[in-house]
């Protein structure tokens, strides 16, 4: 690795003090793109007493890291993060940027690409190099994979989806250079955040959820929904939908799997009642166990799962969960079934 | 009087939308002449617009840049309340990407001129980057807000928004002129009314052209367009399907026998 290398940066953040897994998770992939490009992995990252958390950025891969912890960068306020990121850039000229496709970062990369004057590339599922070190930012589209690349402007910059690269493994015995950023002098900024509200979030996180059902279209009607999230609850999962369920006002959009939505990667999803179209699929990549149950034996989702069971939801769904309660409520039948 | 402009794209119809496929054998994109839409958000923000309108007053001014069929969806704009409709159409805007796009509608509201205040929906259902508000903001010199669900004050020169963020919401204030992109939970966009159709046939709508934005033809379009597409790819899942079957009462046992060596089940 040498220095004078345009290096892969990493835009890092803090969430209530903590840096949230999705950090992690880019920094790992970052670090595989920078051994091929032979380049540094630098990382950015934004807040107020954070440096104790810089050691696990070099574990997962980071050389360098840029540390902003002042006042200043307290909350993220777009305008004084946007200014001190561009001069850093002006300065490090990194040749590829990647930002999680958090709140955070889906406003900051387009103002930082806009400023900069260079491409961005939206929600990326998989990243990797051509034959000429050019990065390919692969996003679901039209039932397939499209491929963007910005071939002459630098940095290429893309917002990456959470959950679709795996977590690092961390090398306690890596470290780096700790470089400090300071926040731009008395900036009049016109936008400023007041105040960050935090609100408990309702049911099992989808993220982090063994389990993960989700329904469909398939569920027909609010009743038909509720025989699903009963399922779920039986079977102590987190709740997923697909587009028509939330448009039908079944379940709210924070529930909705898939490219526009969220990503999942449990040990075992079950799909009910949805067909299998491409931009939920990929919202669930990373699943071990895929169970599909849908009335039509035609439907593209048994393509893609490994467990079939071709029945109607409504009749199938509340027999499964009245079964699973008697299981529960039967200790005899429970030992016997383990 | 508040100006605002309202950013609205003409997307492709969503039952129709999802027709539209990468072909496994040639792996070329769709042909996408199918009927548009108005974009789903930007209903939303369009009636952030109109409410507006009808507490303290606005001036609302609507542009979409499109291929001529998009005036079809800013003529319903107008139909809908808003006071100017501008389509942005030229040959030389097509395959523009978001930072394409964003300059060229920057072109569009600078050309405009004074302005209090520019909605975007939160994102397009078919481009769905979420880039072309925040990077139009830029190219305008102008602050942003984006995902915001609730304008909790409108009056004055200092608004103040709630915008979405991981579980919960952050109280931004913003000094006017400000882009705010909006979300589906800021309210409930209103349907096409008999009168505003009679009402807004009087209304025109303008087009503007490459020489009407003064752009040079390199900066819009594809050729403007830091990114392109490399590589289009047909995903073929590796997994191989197990049909349970029996009668409803053994499939139920056999799924929860799965369930339980899988250990999920107990
Ligand atoms: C740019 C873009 C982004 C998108 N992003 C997302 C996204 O993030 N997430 C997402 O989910 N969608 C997304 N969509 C929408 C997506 O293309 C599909 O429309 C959607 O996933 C289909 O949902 P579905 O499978 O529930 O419905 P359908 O495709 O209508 O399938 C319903 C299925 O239920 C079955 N069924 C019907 N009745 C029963 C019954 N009684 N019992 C059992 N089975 C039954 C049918 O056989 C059918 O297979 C996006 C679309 C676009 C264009
Ligand atoms: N061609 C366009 N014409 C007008 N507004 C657009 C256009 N493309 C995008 N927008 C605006 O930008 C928002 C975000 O779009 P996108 O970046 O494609 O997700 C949309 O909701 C619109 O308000």
């Amino acid at each position: 690795m040498s220095d004078h290398i345009n290096p892969v940066w990493v835009i890092g953040e803090k969430v209530d003090g903590n840096i949230p897994p999705i950090c992690f998770e880019i920094i790992g992939q970052a670090r595989k793109l920078a051994d091929e490009l032979d380049a540094p992995v630098e990382v950015l990252l934004f807040g107020k007493g954070i440096r104790d958390r810089v050691d696990s950025l070099f574990h997962a891969g980071a050389d360098v890291v840029h540390v902003g912890d002042a006042t200043g960068f307290e909350v993220y306020q777009s305008e004084i993060y946007l200014a001190s990121i561009t001069a850093l850039v002006d300065e490090r000229k990194p040749q590829i940027m990647l930002i999680g496709s958090t709140f955070m970062g889906r406003e900051l990369a387009p103002l930082i690409a806009a400023k900069l004057g260079t491409g961005l590339s939206a929600h990326c599922i998989d990243l990797v190099l051509d034959e000429d070190g050019i990065l390919e930012q692969q996003i679901p589209a039209y039932g397939g994979l499209m491929s963007i690349i910005c071939p002459d402007k630098r940095p290429q910059i893309a917002t990456v989806a959470r959950g679709v690269f795996p977590m690092p493994t961390l090398d306690e015995s890596r470290s780096g250079k700790i470089l400090q950023v300071d926040p731009p002098p008395e900036m009049i900024t016109r936008v400023k955040t007041l105040e960050v509200v935090h609100v408990e979030p309702k049911g099992l996180p989808l993220e982090t959820a063994p389990v993960v059902v989700a329904g469909g279209a398939g569920a027909g009607s609010s009743e038909g929904w509720q025989e699903i999230a009963e399922l779920a609850e039986a079977l102590n999962a987190a709740l997923g939908s697909t587009r028509p369920a939330v448009d039908e006002g079944w379940t709210d959009l924070e529930t909705m799997i898939g490219q526009s939505g969220r990503m999942v990667s449990p040990e075992i999803y079950i799909g009910i009642g949805l067909s299998g179209e491409q931009q939920h699929m990929v919202g669930i990549m990373g699943a071990k166990l895929m169970i599909a149950i849908n009335n039509d034996p035609k439907s593209p989702v048994f393509g893609q799962v490994d467990i079939g069971i071709v029945e109607d939801c409504r009749q199938f769904v509340p027999a499964l969960v009245k079964a699973l309660k008697e299981m529960e409520s039967d200790p005899v039948r429970a030992t016997h079934v383990v | 009087m508040l100006r605002i402009i309202v950013c609205v794209k003409a997307v492709p119809e969503s039952k129709a939308a999802e027709s539209l496929k990468i072909d496994p054998v040639t792996k070329s994109l769709p042909r996408l002449d199918i009927p548009l839409e108005i974009n789903p958000l930007d209903r939303n923000a369009l009636e952030v617009a109109l409410q507006l309108k009808e507490g303290s007053g606005a001036h609302i001014t609507v542009i979409s840049m499109g291929p001529p069929p998009a005036g079809d969806i800013v003529k319903e704009c107008l139909a809908l309340g808003a006071d100017k409709g501008i389509l942005l159409s030229d040959p030389a805007f097509a395959g523009a990407d978001a930072y394409a796009t964003a300059l060229t509608l920057a072109k569009a509201v600078k050309k405009i001129g004074e302005v209090d205040v520019v909605l975007c929906g939160r994102a397009s259902s078919d481009g769905a980057t979420e880039w072309v508000g925040p990077e139009l903001a830029v190219f305008v010199d102008m602050p942003i807000v984006t995902m915001v669900r609730e304008f909790v004050k409108t009056d004055g020169k200092n608004w103040v928004v709630k915008a979405d963020i991981e579980n919960g919401y952050r109280l931004v204030q913003a000094a006017l002129p400000t882009v705010f992109t909006v979300t589906q939970d800021a309210n409930t966009p209103r349907t096409l009314s008999f009168s505003g159709i009679i009402k807004s046939r009087k209304k025109e709508i303008t087009t503007w052209g490459l020489n009407d934005l003064g752009v040079l033809e390199d900066s819009v379009g594809l050729k403007g367009s830091p990114t392109i597409v490399s590589k289009l790819a047909y995903v073929e899942s590796k997994r191989e399907c197990e049909f349970i079957d029996g009668t409803l009462e053994e499939k139920v046992d056999q799924l929860i026998n799965k369930l339980v060596e899988a250990g999920v089940a107990s």
